[in-house]
């Protein structure tokens, strides 16, 4: 471990003291905090020459981010847990014997959702939850089956505090989906984001308009191409976190991202973006997540000592990282000004060929790139469109068109992003807020989804423009609760910060109504 | 053939069921007092005052070799702001093109696969039947549903050929009472009621239209008297009833002021509909 200076440690002192004192931080989120402070001043990371320039810089010029994962990565950041093992077979660790109706099955859930690591620290992932319940659910009668789960979901949503946790349903109709989907319209919290995985041919109509119900009531579930992903990572996928396609019994090392528009501030034209500085940058991001990687398997002692490991909940050989990118639009406008060329990201033949451009110079690299513990996903990382963070000042989540910037009809907002959701099988989506008439419409969404998935579009996420909880950019959070924060209060989900910040520097409470 | 088209919208929520393509035809021959777009009911004279009101010059007159003349609409420079279409003496409107049926299909082509189908509405699109029915033969080849948006004072009966094509209609009866009737659109409405009827045994009535605006006529026994038309109808085939409060958006000003019905009364006319087995009623 390498030395630093006092200073720095008085720093970081002073720091944690601020987060003591503050008033807007719940206790759980001060103990996160200070844990990361602490977290920081450790040095064991081997760090390629030149990360420091790209990384230790503020928003206006830092080319790579690492999310908040820390200097010693103790954990893998997203956890995917094969629930339905824990189900079949109970947990040694947790002296859980296999449930056998719907009390112990969601009880067991609620224990083990307790124990299971991440990032945020808390359970990024919470099951395919259908499929869970569905062989317990005839075990009482169907009003006792909808009040426990309704009590399920709410002790979820109390008490994991960070709308980073996501549950999946679909693609088929199962009468426990059915449940969590009227339950979840009643409750309208933000905790789990849940995702409907829709297939045209396995997804019934019914079902479908069932799961648009509720998303125009609480903006989830969101909606993702269930074939593009199982053609990708095999039916043994999840959706995870934000929008994050996983494998399944394992999960993401790490996140890391390119900020393309301060790349592009960097290069003197397209020439020099495309040949010099994004391989440059892309190289030091590689090679920085190859080392955490490394870290994480052959240091941290996690795979050989967590009970998800050593009882067969996580496989190390089926985790793989997330290649991230934010501000594929603003690195686009940003080189055509350079260059002089008329035409912006969303409305222009040009900018869209350039974005495609610079997407396949950014999946060659990937492709090329050799990871010796991504075996799962063949030894390379998988391209993740990042949704962008509270800190985020000008910069545009992954590929998407910036707010405010939307094309006028909804139809050529949508064929743009056909030509960009297919390079991420970690995740990418788009969200769209719609008017209140939808209501007594429901089949219209019901067609752009039906379209959008038939044109190659990965993930959609609706909300009705006048609901109380809306997506803020991939997670979900309640009006009401922002409210609350920008008066300093404290409030339940970390993530409600998240969602103050990009309501004041990324504008969604001003995204174009369809 | 060429019609006149008044825009098209590409997604539309609001034109029958699911996501549709709504192509707006100009030309109407009623005169509806609350009308909420009169720009879509008479034809461009040429008379060229919205010309000079542009405040983005996205109007241009010009003449032609033949001598007519013509007035040239730059989409590129229009910013929406609607001064053309308020200033217009003959409700029309400079933004118009003329379309085939082939241009419009192009135009609907556009949104596939996103929508299950198209919409024509106006103005009064059944002053087009054989455009409607070439369009319609069009649609239907690629898999498209067709509806009709009519203010039903054209006789659909003898109109096989399109009906032929057409899925369904959704039809207004802005009154019961011919004299009502009258006084609000200028035009009796015995085709109107016919045509409900028509459509209703023929199972192509998706939708009935009622605007409630209670300063102009008793919508309570107007809905009472659709009500008890439709009934038996309704029982084979499904009819949605949609209850449209009157707001004065988009409508002329001599009429901005009329009262806009509450949502109690709403309430009250949709129980008239539900207690004589309608399931389908919409209030909007
Ligand atoms: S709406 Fe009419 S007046 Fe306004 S800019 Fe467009 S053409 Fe000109
Ligand atoms: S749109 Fe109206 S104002 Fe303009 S030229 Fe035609 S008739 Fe005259």
């Amino acid at each position: 471990m390498r030395d630093i200076s006092m200073e720095r440690v008085n720093n970081t002192r002073q720091d944690i003291l601020d987060i003591i004192k503050s008033s807007e931080l719940t206790h759980e989120q001060k103990v996160v905090n200070m844990a990361n402070q602490a977290d920081s001043l450790l040095e064991v990371l081997d760090l390629p020459d030149g990360l420091d320039e790209l990384l230790n810089q503020p928003i206006d010029t830092q080319c790579i981010c690492d999310l908040f994962e820390g200097h010693a990565p103790l954990r893998p950041r997203y956890i995917v847990p094969d629930y339905a093992k824990f189900l079949k077979e109970g947990c040694k660790f947790l002296r859980l014997d296999p449930p056998k109706d719907l009390y112990e099955a969601l009880n067991h859930l609620l224990i083990f959702y307790k124990h299971v690591p991440s990032v945020t620290n808390y359970p990024v992932y919470v099951g395919q939850l259908d499929e869970l319940l569905e062989p317990f659910i005839d075990t009482v009668d169907e009003g006792t089956a909808k009040k426990l789960i309704k009590m399920f979901m709410l002790h979820m949503d109390r008490t994991i505090l960070d709308s980073f946790s996501h549950g999946d349903i679909g693609p088929m109709p199962t009468k426990a989906g059915r449940i969590i989907l009227e339950v979840e319209s009643e409750l309208q919290d933000a905790v789990p984001n849940i995702t409907m995985k829709y297939d045209p041919e396995l997804s019934t109509d019914e079902f479908t308009l069932k799961a648009i119900d509720c998303a125009l009531k609480t903006a989830k579930p969101s909606f993702a191409n269930h074939r593009m992903f199982v053609n990708e990572l095999t039916e043994n996928y999840v959706i995870a976190s934000c929008y994050n396609g996983l494998p399944y019994g394992g999960g993401s090392y790490t996140l890391c991202r390119l900020i393309l528009g301060n790349i592009a501030k960097r290069a003197e034209n397209i020439k020099d973006f495309k040949e010099n500085q994004l391989p440059y940058v892309m190289d030091i991001m590689a090679r920085y997540m190859d080392e955490r990687i490394r870290f994480e398997v052959e240091e941290s002692g996690f795979f050989d000592n967590n009970f998800l490991a050593r009882e067969g909940f996580i496989h190390r050989d089926r985790f793989t990282a997330m290649f991230g990118l934010v501000g594929l639009a603003d690195a686009v406008n940003i080189l055509l000004e350079k260059e002089g060329i008329e035409g912006r990201f969303g409305h222009s033949q040009v900018a869209e060929k350039l974005g495609v451009e610079i997407m396949d110079i950014i999946n060659d690299f990937n492709n090329n790139h050799y990871n010796k513990y991504c075996e799962i996903t063949g030894n390379h990382f998988l391209l993740h469109a990042q949704v962008g963070i509270a800190q985020d000042v000008n910069v545009t989540p992954g590929t998407r068109i910036p707010i405010g910037e939307e094309p006028e009809e909804l139809i050529d907002h949508l064929l743009v992003l056909s030509k960009f959701h297919k390079y991420f099988p970690s995740g990418t989506g788009d969200i769209f807020p719609v008017d209140i008439t939808v209501h007594k419409n429901p089949e219209f969404i019901l067609d752009i989804i039906k379209g959008a998935f038939a044109k190659d579009l990965r993930y959609l996420s609706f909300y009705s423009s006048d609901s109380d909880t809306i997506r803020v950019t991939g997670y979900l959070v309640k009006k009401s609760e922002l409210e609350k924060l920008a008066k300093s209060e404290a409030v339940i989900h970390d993530t409600s910060a998240l969602g103050l910040g990009a309501s004041r520097n990324g504008h969604i409470l001003e995204r174009k109504v369809r | 053939m060429e019609v006149v088209v008044n825009k098209i919208i590409p997604f539309s929520s609001v034109d029958g069921p699911g996501n549709r393509t709504a192509i707006f035809l100009q030309g109407c021959n009623i005169n509806c007092k609350y009308c909420h777009n009169p720009e879509t009911r008479g034809m461009c004279q040429k008379c060229g005052v919205c010309v000079d009101k542009c405040p983005q010059n996205a109007l241009e007159k010009r003449i032609t070799a033949t001598g007519e003349i013509e007035i040239v609409f730059k989409k590129e420079l229009c910013v929406g702001c609607d001064t053309c279409i308020h200033v217009c003496p003959h409700d029309s409107s400079p933004r118009t093109s003329v379309m085939d049926e082939k241009m419009v299909f192009d135009e609907v082509k556009k949104q596939m696969p996103f929508i299950r189908g198209i919409t024509v509405s106006g103005g009064e699109c059944m002053l087009q039947p054989d455009f409607m029915t070439e369009l319609f033969k069009l649609a239907k080849e690629a898999n498209l549903s067709t509806m009709i948006d009519s203010n039903g004072t054209i006789d659909f009966s003898e109109k096989p050929e399109l009906l032929a094509v057409t899925d369904s209609v959704m039809l207004d009866i802005k009154a019961f009472d011919c004299n009502d009737h009258h006084r609000i659109t200028g035009a009796n409405n015995d085709i109107v009621i016919k045509n409900a009827v028509f459509l209703a045994e023929t199972g192509k009535l998706f939708e009935v239209r009622i605007v409630v605006v209670p300063d102009l006529y008793d919508a309570e026994q107007s809905v009472n008297d659709i009500a008890n038309l439709l009934a038996p109808y309704n029982a084979q085939n499904n009819i949605r009833i949609k209850l449209i409060s009157y707001r004065p958006m988009g409508v002329r000003e001599e009429y901005k002021n009329l009262k806009v019905p509450d949502a109690k009364y709403m309430q009250k006319l949709s129980q008239i509909l539900y207690n004589q087995g309608f399931s389908d009623v919409l209030v909007v």
